[in-house]
């Protein structure tokens, strides 16, 4: 479990449009690794990178390497099904599968992989990752009901107990909270940092005071311009950004003074 | 903060509040003008020698002018073109039901003499005169189109997964052209394709039930393909995306995850193309032909079709008229029905199979 990620040189396509450039980061595994910056400098683009995610889009593309625990992970003989495999995802908006209850969600994606099983042993799967989104109190008695009845917040935990449920190594997680109210938002972020123990958690959010919160290292990226490419402007350990940043930019976007 | 709280010269006409209060006509008094004017267009109708049409269409005029009329010496200008525009649609609408009803109720008027137990169990197998029945046209109509979406159903239904899921650039705007060609190709077209391929294959004067099926499938793929392609466009990207996270291969996202999320709207979809199809009869003319007795092979001969059936019945009645056309109107009518109840079921499928909220 819990993996290193290093990514080294590494630019993103949109088509012709070079979105992110030129990204140098080691992720250090049993921890949480926040991305900040401004809207559509790329670190979306960049996190969804990570897993071959950005590749499902038309046209899209990357260059450079990708290497988590020695295997690069854009390699030629790589099937991009097995890395999402190992590495989950977490979405903005909550989006439980509509036809499916909590409990096929939850072991949906032992389900549609057709992987066999004991009653008895998605039995507990279920339990165990419903109780690792700190879920299962507020369901357990209602797990033949469609997960789209969930309110927004139990639904968003529904959906990183989906993608632990798979056993990753990495847990990506796109801005998980934005959609949440402040409560929901500490039940997912108590949730991360419980979860660090066993994964590596990468998450992108545009909430400052919660990277400053749950992250042991924080990169910010920007972009100089509409049309340029985004950055890694600067990646340190969180307190050091949040107290001392190297880069003039960093210091300006988190205190209020960029733009 | 220095200027002065101004006081209004004069006191306010209306009192004061967010709406300003308005002079309504009485709630019944707009549908009551209508009627009175409905009724002095009869009578002046009547005056010119009376007939419907002309007493209709004065009345509505008159109607319409007397509530408009009213409605602006009393509520102004703005309520009195509202209302005057209310009338509009509801005469059109009142006109576009006009030939709607007429056709129900001519086919209820002509076709329910025959609506008998001996329509549905007999053929007309040596019935020349009164008696007889649609048994072998019916089940024909349902063994044809049954055959007809089997076929079309797989390849539309795959062919809108592609459209979606796989295609891109130019290749998907050529299948999208052709497909819209497709559904407005004239049905005839459509039974001469089917008739020709079949020459073609077998020889000269050959005559079998699959070959309408072809044919109708020629005219149902495009139908299916246009539906099934909206359906899927509408299943959200996040769900395929959840679903290629968990690590799941992009066809079987297609078959577990959009495919189920889209089923109601597909199954409405392809039963609507079958309520489409199940009455089309030129292309049945031409490579089904019609027979007397019942044949339920589509790969043997000629077989009976209700709208085939109800088109020889008019055009070649034998020597008890009356019995063939009563006949025919009764065919109709079962035609009529069959496609009711399809549309029936299709709201039923997306009742049914759309995905529950669980609230």
């Amino acid at each position: 479990m819990a993996k290193r990620i290093e990514v080294s040189d590494l630019n993103i396509y949109y088509g012709d449009f070079r979105a992110v450039e030129g990204v140098n980061i080691s992720i250090e595994p049993r921890s949480i690794t926040a991305l900040i910056g401004p809207s559509g400098c790329g670190k979306s683009t960049f996190l969804r990178s990570l897993n071959r995610m950005h590749e499902v889009l038309p046209g899209a593309r990357v260059e450079g390497k990708v290497v988590m625990d020695g295997q690069d992970l854009y390699g030629a003989d790589v099937d991009p099904v097995d890395v999402r495999r190992q590495i989950g995802m977490v979405f903005q908006r909550p989006n439980p599968f509509p036809t499916m209850s909590i409990y096929d969600n939850v072991i949906a994606g032992n389900r549609l992989n057709n992987k066999k099983m004991k009653k008895s042993e998605a039995d507990d799967l279920v339990e165990k990752s419903l109780r690792g989104a700190n879920l299962w109190n507020e369901v357990k008695d209602r797990l033949d009901r469609p997960g789209s009845g969930l309110s927004g917040g139990q639904q968003q935990r529904l959906c990183i107990a989906r993608a632990i449920a798979v056993e990753p190594d990495v847990l990506l997680m796109d801005e998980p909270c934005s959609a949440l109210d402040p409560i929901s938002t500490l039940a997912i972020e108590d949730l991360m940092t419980e979860l660090k123990e066993q994964f590596t958690i990468v998450i992108v959010t545009h909430n400052m005071q919660q990277a400053a919160r749950v992250s042991e290292s924080t990169g910010f990226f920007n972009l100089n311009g509409v049309g340029q490419p985004g950055r890694l402007i600067e990646f340190n350990p969180t307190e050091k950004i949040f107290s001392n940043p190297d880069e003039k930019a960093t210091e300006d976007y988190i205190s209020g003074r960029f733009g | 903060m220095s200027t002065p709280t101004r006081i209004a010269p004069e006191a306010p006409a209306r009192p004061a509040g967010p709406v300003r209060a308005q002079r309504r006509l009485p709630r019944f008094a707009p549908l009551g003008l209508f009627l009175a004017g409905v009724a002095l267009g009869f009578a002046l109708s009547a005056l010119s020698g009376f007939s419907i049409p002309t007493a209709v269409v004065y009345g509505v005029l008159l109607g319409t002018l007397a509530v408009y009329v009213a409605s602006r010496a009393v509520e102004g200008r703005r309520k009195a073109t509202d209302r005057l525009v209310t009338s509009l649609v509801t005469t059109a609408f009142g006109i576009a039901m006009v030939p709607l009803l007429s056709l129900v109720w001519t086919v209820l008027d002509n076709g329910l003499p025959r609506f008998d137990a001996a329509f549905f169990t007999n053929s007309m197998y040596r019935v020349v005169g009164e008696g007889g029945g649609a048994y072998h046209a019916i089940l024909g109509t349902l063994v044809i189109t049954a055959l007809a979406t089997a076929i079309s159903v797989p390849i539309g239904l795959m062919t809108a997964i592609y459209l979606v899921e796989y295609a891109s650039g130019r290749l998907k705007k050529s299948i999208t052209f052709f497909v819209d060609v497709m559904t407005g190709i004239p049905s005839i077209v459509a039974g001469l394709f089917a008739f020709a391929l079949f020459t073609l294959l077998f020889g000269g004067g050959v005559r079998l039930g699959v070959m309408g099926a072809v044919a109708l499938s020629v005219l149902m793929i495009p139908v299916v393909v246009r539906s099934c392609e909206e359906v899927l466009k509408l299943v959200p990207n996040e769900l395929r995306e959840a679903s290629y996270a968990l690590g799941v291969p992009k066809w079987r996202t297609v078959v577990k995850v959009v495919l189920p999320t889209a089923i109601a709207g597909l199954g409405t979809g392809i039963t609507l193309a079958v309520a489409r199809v199940v009455g089309e009869t030129a292309p049945l003319l031409v490579t089904v032909g019609l027979i007397t007795g019942t044949n339920l092979n589509p790969f043997d001969g000629r077989m009976a079709t209700l709208p085939v059936f109800a088109f020889y019945q008019l055009t070649q009645p034998g020597t008890a008229t009356q019995a063939f056309l009563d006949r025919a109107w009764t065919a109709a009518l079962v035609l009529i029905i069959l496609v009711m109840a399809l549309n029936v079921v299709a709201r039923l499928i997306s009742r049914f199979f759309a995905p529950k909220t669980g609230r």
